[in-house]
């Protein structure tokens, strides 16, 4: 018999519980099972491994990985390389955070359903919002819900995106509504690399809309008209849904500042570690009147019968254990702990920490653009960014070897935009976050001078 | 519970909505057998008054912390008012549903939509199975 | 009572402090429109880093975990939830990867999930895997788009998707955010699939049949050849929702059964941390002929080495970004490792035996509706108990008096007062035993004093909650007053 750390049965405790069950061995408990689907059934699987092994094995696939801290890094796009500070980890690891279940018992769950109202107290505020659930899987997906239930509230099937959207999250989109059949328009962007206006009035000319999505900042990390587009989609009897990068919200006004029925965005940012880009969490955010076609978990606050303030989650006949079919999604597990992360960041950062970092990645990138500027042959583009922009190539230095040119220096330049965007040829997208050091960007500078000189000159 | 007082003029179907007839109009609701099944009810989604809804089609919900039921149409007809106080007293049909805790009137109705309906003695006797 | 992080807030104090920018500043108007300025704060909490790590060290006391009791939690497998995992996902080679790194720069993570494609692909009996979606549910939903792309592909019309009246809530949820019309197949008075009305159901129109096996009452559904029959005859498919596979591993494989689609929970079955509701993980696995549909990027391997695979001109697209939650299926690998092929088959029997030995003992104060063997979890019904003046509800407050996490009750929607139970592998014969014994006594306590049952739970942080209010007048979000 096998005995093993994670399994606590003996023989002996094993002999006594098949005696009290009435059967002579563990294989006869499956004896329901038709014994011809029980042939050829052993598994060919490594075999177990201790946990010192497991390091082994471990460690050697680790080491096949590159050390990220040898490389200075301008990649983000969706996914950023941010400050985590040391208490998130130190509380997440806490077991009774870590491996309690969904808090459905609300009297033996109130810590995880307490963290998670004021999660949702903390992206209300972020987004200018009433109304947030208590997270969804990320960004994309929350924004792909967000369009569902914008057709739920409208009654109509067809959406504007914009181009400008994260082309991960404009995927996720199409995905998701290829299941109900909604039209997806996407709208094009202009020349400043921001949705075209003029091109969006037309397209809502027949008022069938349910919803207009943007980003702001945009994916090309461009600021986006976002008050005419506010006009534009309320005129057609859209909703308007907006997706933020919540670290900008230290700079720029949240939604609901200038007219946002939902808002949604992807909170890896907010103390999640890249992890390969995921786990980490999306968020959701509504105005009061929506909050009963919201999708997933929400957690509200009550009393116990004692007359003190309890938390239990609430507006539960929105959801697929109730509602089943009819429910507003199928959406069941959120991403509690990241969440919590979430919850644990911006109660370190606070008001004024949030300022600073939206301040420190804006003055950081800003920099780094204008004197990229400078170097011949180099262009920036536009100026309308907050913390990513858009820089390209001279004509003769094809991304390729740029690229291969700035991983020898241990520089990992941004991502090629031409893949996304065949309009913008030579273009990567450059991500500046408060983890690159003035000294970084110095060191990005004098690599692409050298690239000057070897490219542009000669 | 103790059993309300049933009003004349009453017509009960199997999905548990009622109608009564006063003169021209209907007043329809949920009996009391299904606010008892469906507990105390927490919200109640009501329809646009002036929509027109065939008979068995959903024209609202109502909800309870762990239920939510669609309601139907117990005869075809235009609705020409909706119980607004339930908005904010949901707790009305539980205590009272044959009288405050109405849910919807409809006007110009078809009688002969209510010959599928059972008076209250036929729904006591089926709700009995 | 815990204040709200907000109220013990105080204007001034700071958790962290960050660097100067260290480069020459600009007006941020000069680059952004003004108007679109934030002038003001955000409302966020100001308290001291010390402050903040009592508050959620207070909060999480009032968390059950599984490192704290007993959590026989109904379909959910609250196994250990191994600590080796944990420490694995602190590797800065693992948790500071950037999604768009070049691959060459990250072969072992990508090795790591072809490796456990394969595993899940054996353990199923599938041939392809992708392991993007981030939950159960979302495996659902990505399986039921693959049903839809593939008859798509076919040139058919199936509008149609059949779920047990046993059935997962959401099951029926996935597939209608697939557009279809859910049909519902009763179940015979053994608790499984009535066969005649299945054939009843199925025509030309139907797209698939979504099954737990064993289901959600713990039985396994013994005609799931003939189902399968059935279904693929009329040119159906089969899909299997994982989230019962900790009782099968090693005995029988979904693949065998006839499934076409199967999805996995890797935080019920393979040890990943629920997290108080996440993140999960809900891989889907595929027969061949579905292996065109299947989200992009898979990860795959040119005998040289690991690259993402996006050329899959029939893909369904997809289902969330990147390439799924990595940091959870690190900790299931790691799972996989420990345990290995002989020990995942002991994991299934040890659950299955753990189930057996808990229906045995309390059948006979607690009524079970469905006789004979169960597999890992099985359904009791608290109607005696009822009648004695507790409901369930009733039951499972007082179980926390004695620092037992309920089973979960009120499911499957088919028994009334249904108490669904699930011990797992990883609890010892003490620990079961202890629970015989808790359930007699509160069984004793409903037929002496039922009164004082209802009064539970009292050792709880908080004491029972009023849901009725907390649905009827929604406080969602703390206001500053």
């Amino acid at each position: 018999m096998i005995y093993h750390n994670y399994l606590p049965n003996t023989d002996e405790s094993r002999q006594k519980m098949l005696d009290i069950i009435g059967v002579s061995s563990q294989e006869d408990l499956f004896k329901n099972i038709p014994v011809e689907l029980q042939k050829n059934t052993s598994l060919v699987l490594p075999e177990s491994h201790c946990e010192l092994e497991i390091q082994n094995r471990i460690l050697e696939l680790a080491q096949k990985n590159i050390w990220p801290g040898g490389y200075v890094s301008f990649l983000g796009a969706g996914c950023y390389n941010r400050y985590i500070p040391s208490v998130i980890d130190n509380i997440l690891s806490r077991v009774e955070f870590l491996t309690a279940y969904t808090p459905y018992q609300p009297e033996i769950s109130q810590g995880t359903l307490q963290a998670i109202y004021e999660f949702q107290t903390m992206i209300c505020n972020l987004t200018g919002m009433d109304v947030s659930n208590a997270s969804m899987y990320d960004g994309a997906t929350a924004t792909a819900e967000a369009i569902l239930m914008s057709c739920r509230i409208t009654k109509k099937n067809k959406t504007i995106v914009s181009r400008a959207l994260n082309p991960e999250t404009q995927d996720v989109i199409k995905t998701y509504l290829s299941g109900p059949d909604i039209d997806i328009i996407t709208a094009p962007i202009n020349e400043d690399s921001i949705t075209d206006i003029n091109n969006l009035f037309e397209l809502t000319a027949n008022k069938d809309i349910a919803s207009i999505v943007i980003q702001v900042p945009n994916f090309l990390g461009n600021i986006e008209e976002v008050r005419k587009i506010e006009q534009i989609a309320h005129n057609a009897g859209a909703l308007f849904v907006v997706i933020i990068d919540p670290i900008s919200v230290g700079m720029i006004k949240p939604p609901g500042a200038y007219g946002a029925d939902i808002v949604t965005g992807d909170g890896q940012s907010l103390g999640n570690n890249m992890m390969y880009g995921g786990p980490a969490f999306g968020f959701m955010a509504c105005r009061q009147k929506h909050m009963r076609n919201m999708p997933g978990r929400i957690v509200g606050s009550s009393l116990d019968s004692d007359g003190n303030t309890a938390y239990t989650l609430t507006l539960q006949t929105r959801e697929q254990h109730i509602r089943r079919d009819k429910a507003t999604s199928n959406i069941c597990t959120n991403h509690s702990l990241c969440a919590l992360a979430g919850s644990i960041y911006l109660s370190i950062i606070g008001p004024k920490g949030l300022k600073e970092i939206a301040n420190i990645c804006f003055q950081r990138a800003h920099f780094l653009a204008s004197k990229i500027s400078e170097i011949e042959g180099f262009k920036i583009p536009h100026d309308n960014f907050f913390n990513e922009f858009i820089m390209i190539l001279p004509d003769n230095l094809s991304v390729d070897v740029f690229n291969k040119e700035m991983l020898d220096r241990k520089i990992i330049p941004g991502i090629n935009l031409n893949s996304y965007y065949h309009e913008l040829p030579g273009a990567i997208l450059i991500s500046v976050t408060e983890k690159n050091k003035p000294v970084d960007l110095y060191l990005f500078l004098s690599a692409l001078r050298e690239l000057v000189e070897e490219y542009v000159l000669n | 519970m103790s059993n309300l007082e049933t009003p004349e003029n009453i017509h009960c179907t199997r999905s548990h909505e009622y109608v009564i007839v006063d003169g021209e109009t209907g007043i329809i609701g949920i009996t009391q057998y299904a606010t008892e099944q469906l507990g105390e009810i927490v919200y109640v989604e009501l329809p646009e008054v002036g929509t027109t809804i065939p008979k068995g089609e959903a024209f609202g919900t109502v909800e309870s912390v762990k239920a939510a039921s669609e309601i139907y149409m117990p005869v075809s007809g235009t609705i020409s008012e909706i119980n607004h106080r339930l908005t904010s007293e949901p707790e009305l049909i539980n205590d009272d549903c044959y009288n405050e805790g109405w849910i919807i009137k409809v006007a110009d109705f078809s009688k002969e939509d209510l010959e599928e309906a059972m008076p209250m003695d036929e729904y006591l006797s089926f709700i009995e199975e | 009572m815990t204040k709200l992080i907000f109220e013990k807030s105080e204007q001034g104090r700071r958790g962290c402090l960050l660097p100067e920018a260290g480069v020459p500043e600009i007006d941020p108007d000069s680059a952004i429109d003004s108007s679109l300025l934030n002038e003001e704060e955000i409302c966020l909490p100001e308290t001291s880093e010390l402050e903040i790590m009592r508050h959620y060290v207070e909060l999480s006391n009032k968390n059950h975990c599984i490192e704290k009791g007993f959590y026989p939690l109904g379909s959910c497998t609250m196994k250990y939830n191994p600590k080796v995992n944990e420490s694995i996902c602190q590797l800065p080679r693992f948790k500071d990867l950037h999604p768009y790194l070049p691959v060459t720069f990250v072969q072992g993570t990508l090795e790591l999930m072809y490796e456990l494609q394969n595993f899940f692909a054996e353990i199923t009996g599938m041939d392809k895997v992708s392991l993007q979606p981030a939950a159960g549910s979302h495996g659902e939903f990505t399986g039921m788009l693959i049903v839809k792309a593939y008859f798509k592909n076919k040139g058919e019309e199936r509008t149609k998707v059949i779920v047990p009246d046993s059935a997962h809530g959401t099951n029926p949820a996935s597939a209608k955010m697939c557009g279809y019309e859910i049909l519902e197949v009763k179940s015979n008075d053994k608790g499984q699939v009535d066969i005649e009305k299945l054939e009843e159901l199925v025509d030309d129109k139907v797209a698939a049949i979504m099954l737990t096996n064993p289901n959600t009452l713990g039985i396994f559904e013994e005609n799931i050849q003939k189902i399968a029959e059935i279904m693929h005859k009329a040119g159906a498919l089969l899909y299997y929702d994982g989230a019962n596979l900790n009782a099968i591993m090693g005995i029988v494989k979904p693949g065998d059964m006839g499934f076409d689609i199967v999805h996995i929970n890797t935080h019920k079955t393979f040890s990943t941390p629920h997290g108080g509701g996440g993140p999960g993980s809900g891989p889907v696995a595929v027969k061949d002929y579905l292996s065109d549909f299947l989200p992009v990027p898979t990860i795959d391997f040119d005998g040289e080495s690991f690259f993402l695979k996006y050329d899959t001109p029939l893909t369904i697209g997809k289902v969330r970004s990147f390439y799924g939650n990595v940091g959870v299926l690190l900790r299931a690998y790691t799972y996989v490792l420990a345990m290995g092929k002989n020990g995942l088959k002991q994991v299934s029997m040890d659950a299955v035996l753990n189930a057996n030995y808990l229906k045995e003992k309390l059948k006979t104060k607690f009524f079970l509706p469905y006789e004979g063997l169960c597999m890992h979890e099985f359904v009791l019904s608290g109607k005696i108990q009822k009648e004695q003046g507790v409901n369930t509800l009733g039951i499972a407050k007082r179980m926390m008096d004695f620092g037992i996490h309920p089973p979960t009750i009120y499911f499957p929607l088919i028994v009334p007062e249904a108490m669904m139970i699930e011990p797992t592998e990883t609890e010892s014969n003490e620990i079961l035993d202890n629970f015989i014994e808790i359930m007699e006594q509160i069984a004793k306590e409903i037929e002496e004093n039922p009164e004082e049952v209802l009064k539970s739970p009292h050792n709880t942080p908080v004491k029972k909650i009023d849901e009725v209010l907390a649905a009827k007048k929604p406080n969602v979000a703390y206001k500053k007053q």
